[in-house]
């Protein structure tokens, strides 16, 4: 199937965001596509307050059927979540699982003002009753593939569609 | 497919009893996996869901505060729930045996048992014991072993020096009776270190000792010549009385690290202690509290790579 370029989607997403921003705006990444994104976002988007990324490994509620993730990386909050308006940003949109993990997690670090999320593609699918506020493109991909965003070598972002591992996502 | 206890048939860690024959990935993947607790350690709220749901049983047969409480804050960041035993004072001292002691806990539904033990081979006894979905983590068994002291020092180590395989590294008193010290060495060889060294008065070696893969030193001027990592042991009050040594006097002039023994390692080489220290017999308070004495950060590591153990053992 013919998928869209990532980095016009990504210019698309990063107009449609600049309306919504303020001075007191943060956006953090989840790992590792949604990383990828925010730093381009908040790079774009010349965000007063630093970025930050999430993994959420510790809080994915497929624990109990596949245990833990390899390789996690640390999440890193350099901001005083308290009060601050925080952008959510993952590369695609699915079950929601994910988001739900990142939503809980970051009430761990404080109570934000509020959450808006932002995703390069919306695949629907949804398993919770999660909503994007700002999304890339809307795009239908058959449950038994995995679509996921890469980094190539020059750094420009592309979508790259897999056949599901078993277990996986 | 693996006749290593400690796996299960997909060759994931099912128990951890020993740092011995566990191959470098396992290890490896413990101290990656204990990097982003430290994070979460350092937070507002210092607690993850990952464990929720979840019992796990501290089974003390011998006293111990500090392993006992770092592996019950560990379980509670990781939201289980905690239940300790203090069994030298409970069932045991009223006759029940060790097995019936575990099927007792087994059937009151828990998940994991961490079990510190005077005798060897108490852990590998219950994790043979125990249904399968049950993991057993060793917490000092006899002078056998105490792998997670040895990871947490192998996470201290390579927070610091970033790499093992360039690295000298002397471990310094007891091995005799040190079962940190065997799951130290088996960690360290396992991980690359390509120069380990024991330095010991004779009486504290066991024999044989070259076998693990060590060179052995007696006198400290030549065994810490250029090493980059120092590992001293705790001198144990009780090995006084068994006349292994003339006085704890005697021990310090010879083995207790000073200043001017340590200025014989290399310029920025670090000193690491699993405590509780015995300041003025194995250790110079001034080394212990010095800019090159790692010893309460390894404290601090020690929730994480105790976190990082329970959550792999508790997913796999």
């Amino acid at each position: 199937m013919q998928l869209p370029e990532a980095e016009d989607l990504l210019t698309v997403l990063t107009a449609r965001i600049r309306q919504g921003i303020s001075a007191d705006t943060a956006v953090v990444g989840i790992h590792t596509g949604g990383v990828w994104l925010a730093e381009r976002l908040h790079r774009d988007l010349q965000l007063a307050l630093p970025l930050g990324a999430l993994d959420v490994s510790f809080y994915r509620d497929d624990f109990g059927q596949i245990g833990l993730h390899p390789q996690i990386r640390p999440s890193d909050i350099p901001f005083k979540v308290e009060g601050s308006h925080i952008i959510l940003v993952d590369d695609v949109l699915y079950t929601g699982r994910t988001i739900r993990a990142a939503i809980n997690e970051l009430f761990d670090y404080g109570r934000p003002a509020s959450i808006r999320l932002a995703a390069l593609i919306d695949r629907g699918g949804r398993e919770l009753p999660i909503a994007a506020q700002y999304i890339g493109a809307t795009l239908d991909v058959p449950p038994a593939k995995m679509l996921a965003l890469e980094k190539k070598a020059d750094g420009k972002l592309g979508l790259s569609l897999y056949d599901k591992r078993q277990g996986n996502e | 497919m693996s006749n290593n206890p400690q796996l299960n048939k997909s060759g994931q860690l099912q128990h951890l009893l020993t740092t011995e024959g566990l191959p470098a990935s396992i290890l490896l993947n413990i101290l990656d996996t204990a990097e982003p607790f430290v994070g979460v350690t350092e937070r507002d709220v210092k607690k993850v869901p990952l464990l929720r749901g979840k019992s796990i049983f501290n089974l003390f047969f011998e006293p111990s505060t500090r392993t006992r409480t770092t592996f019950e804050i560990a379980a509670k960041r990781l939201s289980a729930d905690v239940i300790n035993l203090n069994i030298a004072a409970s069932s045991q001292s009223k006759g029940e045996t060790l097995l019936d002691t575990v099927n007792n806990l087994s059937a009151m539904h828990a998940d994991m048992f961490v079990v510190r033990h005077a005798q060897s081979g108490a852990a590998h006894l219950i994790a043979q014991h125990v249904r399968s979905d049950i993991h057993v983590i060793n917490a000092g068994d006899g002078r056998h072993a105490h792998p997670t002291q040895a990871l947490l020092d192998m996470f201290t180590i390579r927070r610091c020096k970033r790499d093992f395989h360039n690295l000298r590294v002397a471990i310094v008193g007891d091995i005799l009776h040190s079962r940190v010290a065997r799951s130290q060495i088996h960690a360290l060889t396992t991980l690359g270190v390509p120069e380990v060294r024991v330095i010991a008065p004779k009486t504290l070696l066991p024999a044989k000792v070259e076998r693990l893969g060590v060179h052995v030193y007696h006198d400290m001027a030549k065994g810490l010549k250029d090493v980059d990592v120092l590992m001293m042991l705790r001198l144990q009050n009780e090995r006084m009385l068994s006349a292994r040594l003339p006085s704890t006097e005697e021990y310090f002039k010879y083995y207790g690290l000073t200043p001017e023994k340590l200025a014989l390692a290399k310029p920025d080489a670090i000193v690491l202690h699993p405590g509780p220290m015995n300041r003025g017999v194995e250790i110079d308070s001034v080394v212990a509290d010095g800019k090159q004495s790692v010893i309460l950060p390894q404290v601090t590591f020690g929730i994480a790579v105790r976190m990082a153990v329970m959550s792999i053992l508790a997913g796999s």
